[in-house]
C-alpha cells in the first residue's frame, strides 16, 4: 500500500481551515458565513481522521461522525434563523441582526 | 493512490477559494458540493471508506441540498448579486486574508517541527466504526441524537409564527 504523509493531509486540513475563517471574517451576507463555517468544520474533521489513520483506528471516524451530527443541527437551526431574518427585515445583512430583540 | 490523494487537495483547495468569493449564492454552494466531493476523496485515500461515503451521502447530499432549498425559498435575484458585488470590494478582503495567512503559517510551522510520519492506508472499515461507536462512546451517540432532536424542535419554533400568520390569513381572505 502507498503512504501519505500526515503532515500533507494536517497542512490540507489547516488551508482549508483559515480559508473558512476568511470567509466568516471577510463575508457580510449571513448565507454565506454560515457556508464558511461548514467549510472549517469540515476542515475540523479532516484532521481528527487523519490523526485516527495515522495510528490504525476508528476514533478519529466516530469523532467526524460527532462533527457531522453537529454541523447538521446547527445548518437546521441557523437557515431557520437565516429565513426568519429575511422574511422580517427582507435583508441577509449580518448587520441587521444587532437589532434583533426577542 | 498518493498521487491521487494530491490532486483531490489541489481540486478541495480551490474549490473551497472559489466558494466563498462568488457573488451568487448558488454559484458558491455548488463548488462547496466540488470541494466536498474532493475531500471525500482525501478520506478514501487515507483509508476510511465509511467516512468517505457519509461526506457524499450527508454533507453533500442532505446538507448543501437543504441550503440549496433554502436559496429557492429566498428567490434572491439579479439585485442580490449587484448588492453583493457592492458588499465585498477587494479591500475588505486584504485584513482577513492577511490573519489567516499568519495563522496558516504558525501552523504549518508547528506541523512541520514534528518531523515527517506516513499514514499507512491500511482500510479502516465500517465494522471497527460502529462497535467503536455503540461500545465506549455510546453516551456520546445518545447525546448527537438529543442534539439533532433539539436543532429540530429550535428550527420549527423558529418558523412557527409566521406559519400560524400564514394559515390564518388564509383563513381570513
Amino acid at each position: 500500500m502507498s503512504a501519505v504523509p500526515i503532515n500533507h493531509v494536517l497542512i490540507l486540513a489547516a488551508i482549508l481551515f483559515s480559508v473558512g475563517l476568511t470567509g466568516v471574517l471577510a463575508r457580510r451576507n449571513i448565507i454565506f458565513m454560515l457556508v464558511s463555517v461548514e467549510v472549517m468544520l469540515n476542515a475540523a474533521g479532516l484532521a481528527f481522521v487523519a490523526a485516527g489513520a495515522r495510528w490504525q483506528q476508528a476514533d478519529g471516524q466516530v469523532m467526524f461522525l460527532f462533527i457531522l451530527t453537529m454541523a447538521s443541527a446547527e445548518v437546521a437551526v441557523g437557515l431557520a434563523l437565516i429565513l426568519h431574518l429575511h422574511w422580517r427585515r427582507l435583508s441577509l445583512d449580518s448587520d441587521t441582526l444587532n437589532k434583533m430583540k426577542g | 493512490m498518493i498521487n491521487l490523494f494530491y490532486i483531490a487537495a489541489l481540486v478541495a483547495i480551490i474549490a473551497t477559494v472559489l466558494a466563498i468569493t462568488r457573488h451568487h449564492a448558488v454559484h458558491a454552494l455548488l463548488y462547496l458540493i466540488v470541494s466536498l466531493l474532493a475531500v471525500a476523496l482525501v478520506f478514501f485515500t487515507l483509508g476510511a471508506p465509511f467516512v468517505a461515503a457519509l461526506e457524499v451521502i450527508i454533507y453533500a447530499g442532505a446538507i448543501l441540498v437543504l441550503f440549496l432549498f433554502v436559496m429557492m425559498m429566498l428567490n434572491l435575484g439579479q439585485d442580490a448579486k449587484e448588492q453583493e458585488r457592492e458588499w465585498q470590494p477587494l479591500r475588505i478582503w486584504i485584513g482577513p486574508a492577511l490573519l489567516s495567512c499568519i495563522l496558516l503559517a504558525l501552523i504549518i510551522h508547528a506541523i512541520m517541527g514534528e518531523g515527517s510520519a506516513s499514514v499507512v492506508t491500511e482500510e479502516v472499515g465500517p465494522k471497527a466504526v460502529g462497535s467503536l461507536l455503540f461500545g465506549p462512546y455510546m453516551i456520546a451517540a445518545e447525546l448527537g441524537a438529543f442534539l439533532l432532536m433539539a436543532g429540530v424542535v429550535g428550527a420549527s419554533h423558529l418558523r412557527r409564527r409566521e406559519f400560524q400568520s400564514e394559515i390564518t390569513g388564509k383563513e381570513e381572505s
